[in-house]
């Protein structure tokens, strides 16, 4: 787990030069390079309509940049090619489909890819043991309070072991208790698995708290205006959050943030 | 929900429709309102009481082709639905032409109809067919252009096939959207049955309940014409309660139907 070894390979993500723009001359993103290495945890940081999920949605492959190249290097399939599977998406929203039980929505990944069978249903109820959700299978997302949708969300990303997980502000919407116990909860899959993650936040005590690495982005049009490493020791408890460590963590990105927003015009 | 609020639910419409008629039944007797101006409810009973089994089977015509409209527009309606979302420029080439069907009152086409086509069962059933399919393409269009976004996103991240996304994503997302529409139209099935036959008049041996209502004007049975009318809004309580029962049913949980296939 030392940082060295992982960042010497080959990064799982490289964006050079990405750009985009909408109709109407509206600039989203304005040149940006990124590299993110494999198994790190990264958060995008800035402020609401900076372009964070923009950036997002084009690593993700479903908005293409206006200029600029993106390679992801994921797992290869035995028919050679990365399949769909490989990159997981949460959303701000929980999107589950609501005429579908909780494990039909986990299901979706494998339903799509092809036959589920026995094992895959299997596969499907360990990962939503794993978000927490033991017995609720069979239960709709009506039933469910907000922070459970968001488990089972969670648990649609992570069920086909994707490299790549990407969450766009999954916690935005919860309360702050649910949003802690989510939180902790994403570390410890984090933990066990070691996807590489890409985490879309404006929540700085959020970001700190999760990442190995934060990318500070400024107000329209986005650019990345800085980069920090987060030195914390791991596995993250909750108690770190009361380290002098973690506060000056958290000054350290608020400072770049608040020099991210003045540079730019006022919004 | 409370019992309490179930027992009103029912017992304060029912309230209304009895008060309703005693106060009828009152005005009648004491204006001494002729029975062939306005029967009073106990004379409408009676006529549905003598005249019901002969009503009845004029009802049993009505209904036939009622519901056979109504399921022709479900199929039709539905189909044509889903080739609107498969081709957008289909959609927009003949959606208009789908209004102009709506909007053109079938009292003035149902005579041509009626000509063109010799078989007057499916002449009629063409009328109430023309009057009942329209909220059912409208709505079910509606319903399978409104996806989720990030759901769609979530299907093309996933590899999905255009088949996949319509099976598991469009589909299930129009359901409500078309049992709204089939609400609707069950009303407007009747009605353009209704309507028909009264165009058409007796076509042929059967004769539906519509006819029976004109020929009871005719010969001033106006207790018989009350006791078919009411006959006709019953069985149009009736279709409306069954398909809304029907929705309930399919829209319990958001129904698993369209997902359940797999385990093999």
């Amino acid at each position: 787990m030392t940082p060295s070894g992982i960042e010497a390979a080959a990064p799982i993500v490289s964006l050079r030069g990405i750009t985009k723009s909408f109709g109407g001359g509206v600039t989203a993103l304005t040149p940006i390079d990124l590299d993110i290495a494999r198994g790190e945890f990264l958060s995008l940081l800035g402020p609401s309509g900076c372009g964070k999920t923009t950036l997002l949605r084009i690593i993700a492959g479903l908005s293409e940049p206006s200029a600029g190249e993106r390679h992801l290097a994921l797992t290869p399939s035995n028919r050679g090619r990365p399949g769909p599977g490989r990159v997981g998406f949460v959303f701000q929203d929980p999107t589950l489909m609501p005429w579908s039980t909780v494990i039909g929505n986990v299901l979706l990944p494998f339903r799509l890819a092809g036959r589920v069978g026995p094992a895959k249903r299997e596969r499907a109820a360990a990962e939503i043991r794993a978000v927490g959700l033991a017995g609720f299978e069979r239960a709709y997302p009506h039933q469910l309070s907000g922070g459970m949708r968001m488990r089972v969300s969670i648990a649609r990303a992570l069920v086909t072991g994707p490299d790549l997980l990407l969450l766009d502000e999954p916690f935005a919407a919860l309360d702050e208790i649910t949003r802690m116990a989510l939180n902790d909860d994403l570390l410890r899959l984090w933990e066990s698995r070691r996807p590489t993650v890409v985490f879309v936040t404006h929540s700085v005590f959020e970001s700190v708290y999760l990442s190995t690495r934060i990318a500070v982005m400024t107000p329209r049009p986005g650019r990345i205006a800085a980069e920090l490493s987060i030195d914390l020791p791991q596995p993250r408890e909750r108690s770190l959050r009361t380290t002098p460590g973690y506060a000056a963590a958290c000054a350290a990105a608020s400072g770049h943030l608040a020099e991210a927003m003045a540079a730019e015009p006022a919004r | 929900m409370r019992p309490r609020g179930d027992f009103w639910r029912l017992a304060a419409p029912l309230g209304v429709g009895g008060a309703l008629l005693v106060f009828w039944e009152a005005v009648v007797r004491l204006e001494d309102i002729p029975v062939y101006i306005l029967p009073g409810p106990l004379a409408i009973g009676e006529a549905l009481w003598t005249d019901g089994p002969s009503l009845l089977g004029s009802l049993l015509v009505t209904l036939r082709i009622t519901l056979a409209a109504l399921a022709a527009a479900a199929v039709l309606g539905g189909g044509i639905a889903l080739l609107f979302s498969l081709s957008r420029l289909l959609e927009i080439s003949l959606f208009p032409y789908a209004v102009i069907l709506q909007v053109t009152p079938i009292v003035a086409i149902a005579p041509l109809i009626i000509i063109w086509v010799q078989q007057p069962f499916l002449a009629l059933l063409v009328c109430a067919w023309i009057v009942a399919f329209f909220p059912i393409v409208s709505n079910t269009t509606v319903g399978l252009n409104s996806a989720d976004r990030n759901l769609v996103a979530l299907f093309r991240l996933y590899g999905a096939s255009p088949a996949q996304t319509l099976r598991y994503l469009k589909l299930p997302t129009a359901l409500p959207y078309f049992l709204a529409g089939l609400r609707i139209s069950g009303g407007l099935a009747l009605i353009g049955a209704v309507v028909a036959e009264f165009v058409a008049g007796t076509g042929g041996t059967e004769t539906g309940l519509a006819f029976r209502i004109l020929e009871a004007g005719y010969r001033l049975a106006i207790p018989r014409l009350f006791a078919a009318l009411f006959l006709l809004s019953a069985t149009g309580i009736v279709i409306y309660l069954v398909i809304d029962f029907l929705s309930r049913l399919l829209l319990r949980h958001w129904h698993e139907s369209a997902m359940e296939e797999e385990e093999e």
